[in-house]
């Protein structure tokens, strides 16, 4: 564990002490239960954002597609009556495709991250409501859906389902990012490009395939949240999502210079954001203060972490 | 004798392990050109710094604007009316002409808003450039305007300040013959009219048609002086040379092989037109020299699959290869050391270890999975091997010297199968002891057989350490000198175009 991640551990269990103090409820089973679902839900997808931000990225697109993807998905599921693991398998090969695309036009076309994920989230929000006329679209009286319904929304030794999922994907994208060859040169990749490829690194594609997982943990998210709430009204599903993985990202120690973030940031990062929901209901502060409470948090940790960085960089100085 | 516009004397400037200027005077009047040459490295550069006040001298005094001072600030020079054409253009190609030539002291619309009068400003800056003969006008955007015109817009700027004195760092590097021929021209004038200009350049024979005096700097001092009527190409190279500079020479171990890397007719971007050819035998280290510019750097790109050659072939060992990018060249044993390693060679905040093996991280790994303990190895192996000063290879490259991390970046390549390697400048920035321990590897290098290409401006270096040196002229290599043939005097010439 690094010193940022230890920062990070040590800053949830402090203002987690605060509301638990002022709340006692803050730890009963039914919260904390509540609380470990909804970070399955957003972990997932908030990985896939850290990956795309260590090279350097961004990913937009990424709410947009929980509501394309999840209207295809119950659409396949309630009106064409695909049998479940077809639908699931078609919308996990839906978010890789999305990715690819992102990871085609970013490194081949040379466009900026940025302009090709914000295109993403007008484009993919714009076809979902079209899809289905704008109308919220539910699974009805759709029969066969009991194992999927578990899978996604169920719990296993009564923990809630998405956040074993999501131990599941973060020990295995932290093998990938931390211990693999691939890992290793998206790190060069953020860092130096140039260098990169002077290494011999075909910069490219390490760029793409990260945009090309991000699609795929988007597709898996897709499942979870279309099951959280077991409808899609396309105008409302997912949106802002996109801020809240790119919050935690970022205050799991991802940079957006690139080269700079660890899972374990990441969940870290997903559990804090989803204390601090929390705490806005558990605490009776008016939850339309939900954003302001989660963008100065943020803001009060970037400005620590900068004082931080300037000391040890002082330090450094008057030591050598 | 003229009123001096400027005087310096006795200007001296160290940096750590170098003295850049060692007690250098100059004095330039009204209406005089001074050509100001010297090999890379003279020490022109910083004179120039000094003089634009972003270097502050050790000693010296500057005699600048009718006051006397121990050194300039940026402030300074500027009111004093000295202006500096840069070698490498800073403009803001965003904007247009006359935006450029009044950056900073645009005209203003009366009111409160303080708005940029656009027609004031293009109305103070046209007849300026109809002065220089500029065929556009103030209004032409700047990123549409090829490197003379641009030249002509800071050349503009000069003026629009009324630059007493104007200096022109390498003005024609980029330019077509024709468009020097009317460079020239507009120094005349500026001349003619009491500008005082110091002319920097490589180009001796710019310096015979403008120049009423020259200077010639060497290792940071005045080599000496010429008057207009002594001004020729003999004397001037003679005051460039005249050191010894064999001593760095370590014989090779025995004759060269054949193969090893062979260049026909490359043809890069730099210079479209033209085609470069040499042979970098097995055993030997074939020195690349040449002026900044000639094409150098554009050959070792195009080598190592940066920027593919426009046309001609790469040989490798006997065989024509196809490198497409660093990956084709590096999977056949030909490597590059590039010439700015923090940008192009390392990964400076990764360690020591995974910069060494970055370049075949699949050798250390399995199915797909990174071996902690190979990593560690292969690091831990070259840091011994190169004594790169470091407590272990945990340690994060940034923290090293430059001449340590230039060893890791040749780390890299000696664990793995080198055929030929390519070193662009590769002691640039390197201190004393460990550009000897560089030196030796190459050598090693050669002696296990491997072709080695050395690119470099430093004349010492490619005299002393090489075995034979090619010499390349604006994109061609205008001639090969045998160990027996290499002098400066034989690569400087051959390097400024004429005949050996």
């Amino acid at each position: 564990m690094g010193k940022k991640e230890l920062g990070l551990l040590v800053l949830v269990l402090v203002i987690g002490g605060i509301t638990t103090a002022l709340n006692p409820r803050f730890l009963s089973a039914v919260n904390l239960l509540n609380m470990a679902n909804l970070i399955g839900l957003f972990g997932v997808f908030s990985i896939g954002q850290g990956l795309v931000i260590i090279t350097g990225g961004i990913d937009l697109a990424v709410g947009s597609m929980f509501a394309l993807l999840g209207v295809m998905f119950i659409d396949l599921l309630a009106n064409h009556g695909l049998a479940w693991p077809l639908a699931l398998l078609a919308v996990l090969l839906g978010g890789l495709l999305i990715g690819s695309l992102h990871g085609l036009l970013v490194t081949r076309a040379g466009l900026q991250p940025f302009v090709v994920t914000l295109c993403g989230l007008l484009i993919y929000r714009g076809a979902a409501r079209y899809y289905t006329g704008d109308a919220t679209i539910g699974f009805g009286y759709t029969d066969g859906l009991d194992s999927v319904t578990w899978l996604a929304s169920g719990r296993s030794f009564g923990v809630p389902n998405p956040f074993l999922i999501l131990v599941v994907v973060a020990s295995v994208m932290s093998v990938v990012l931390h211990r693999s060859v691939f890992g290793r040169y998206l790190f060069a990749v953020g860092r130096n490009e140039e260098a990169a490829r002077y290494s011999g690194i075909r910069t490219g594609l390490v760029v793409a395939g990260a945009y090309v997982l991000a699609g795929g943990l988007a597709g898996i998210s897709t499942v979870l949240l279309v099951f959280y709430t077991n409808s899609v009204s396309p105008s409302a599903f997912g949106s802002f999502y996109e801020l809240y993985a790119i919050a935690a990202a970022v205050l799991g120690g991802c940079s957006l210079r690139g080269g700079e973030g660890s899972i374990l940031g990441i969940v870290l990062g997903t559990v804090l954001l989803q204390i601090l929901q929390n705490l806005v209901n558990i605490l009776g502060i008016p939850s339309s203060l939900n954003f302001a409470v989660m963008g100065g948090v943020i803001l009060l940790g970037a400005l620590a972490d900068q004082e931080l960085a300037r000391r040890a960089k002082v330090g450094a100085a008057g030591r050598a | 004798m003229i009123a001096p516009l400027l005087e310096l004397e006795g200007i001296s400037k160290s940096y750590p392990g170098v003295r850049a200027l060692d007690g250098v005077s100059l004095w330039l009047g009204r209406g005089e050109v001074l050509g100001l040459i010297g090999e890379n490295g003279a020490g022109k550069s910083t004179l120039m710094r000094v003089l634009g006040g972003v270097v502050r001298p050790d000693a010296g005094r500057i005699g600048l604007d009718g006051r006397v001072r121990a050194h300039l600030t940026v402030a300074d020079a500027q009111t004093a009316g000295v202006a500096f054409v840069h070698q490498e253009l800073s403009m803001f190609d965003n904007l247009d002409a006359a935006a450029n030539v009044l950056i900073g002291r645009e005209n203003l619309r009366a009111g409160p808003l303080r708005l940029v009068d656009r027609r004031a400003c293009r109305d103070r800056v046209a007849p300026l450039l109809e002065r220089l003969g500029a065929d556009f006008g103030p209004d032409a955007p700047v990123a549409r305007l090829s490197i003379a015109q641009r030249q002509l817009v800071e050349i503009a700027r000069a003026l629009s300040v009324d630059a007493r004195i104007i200096i022109l760092d390498e003005p024609t590097s980029s330019l077509t013959l024709s468009e020097t021929d009317r460079l020239l021209a507009i120094v005349a004038t500026l001349r003619a009219a009491g500008t005082g200009i110091i002319y920097i350049t490589h180009r001796l024979g710019e310096v015979v048609t403008c120049a009423d005096r020259v200077l010639c700097l060497r290792d940071g001092r005045v080599a000496g002086e010429l008057p207009r009527e002594e001004i020729a190409h003999a004397a001037m190279t003679r005051l460039m040379i005249g050191r010894d500079l064999q001593s760095l020479y370590n014989p090779p171990a025995g004759l060269p092989g054949d193969g090893g890397l062979q260049l026909q007719d490359l043809v890069t971007t730099a210079f479209p037109d033209r085609s470069a050819s040499l042979h970098a035998r097995p055993g030997e280290i074939l020195g690349l020299a040449g002026l900044v510019g000639s094409g150098r750097t554009s050959l070792a790109r195009a080598v190592f699959g940066i920027e593919p050659a426009l046309s001609g072939s790469i040989h490798l060992d006997g065989n024509p290869v196809r490198i497409g990018s660093p990956r084709d060249a590096i999977a056949r044993g030909l490597y590059l050391v590039p010439e700015d390693r923090k940008r192009s060679g390392l990964v400076l905040d990764m360690p020591i270890a995974q910069n060494v093996t970055l370049p075949a991280l699949n050798g250390h790994a399995w199915m797909g999975l990174i071996s902690p303990a190979s990593e560690a190895q292969a690091g831990e192996a070259q840091r011994t091997a190169l004594r790169i000063k470091a407590p272990n290879a945990a340690v994060q490259v940034v923290t090293l010297s430059g001449g340590n991390q230039q060893k890791v970046v040749l780390g890299r390549w000696l664990s793995l199968a080198p055929r030929a390697i390519v070193f662009d400048e590769p002691t640039r920035g390197v201190d004393v002891g460990a550009k000897g321990e560089i030196y030796a590897l190459m050598r090693a290098l050669a002696d296990r057989g491997v072709a080695v290409l050395m690119i470099s401006s430093d004349m010492e270096e490619v005299i002393g350490v090489s075995d034979r040196v090619a010499v390349m002229h604006e994109g061609r290599v205008a001639g090969t000198l045998e160990r027996g043939e290499l002098s400066e005097a034989a690569v400087l010439h051959l390097a400024i175009g004429q005949a050996a």
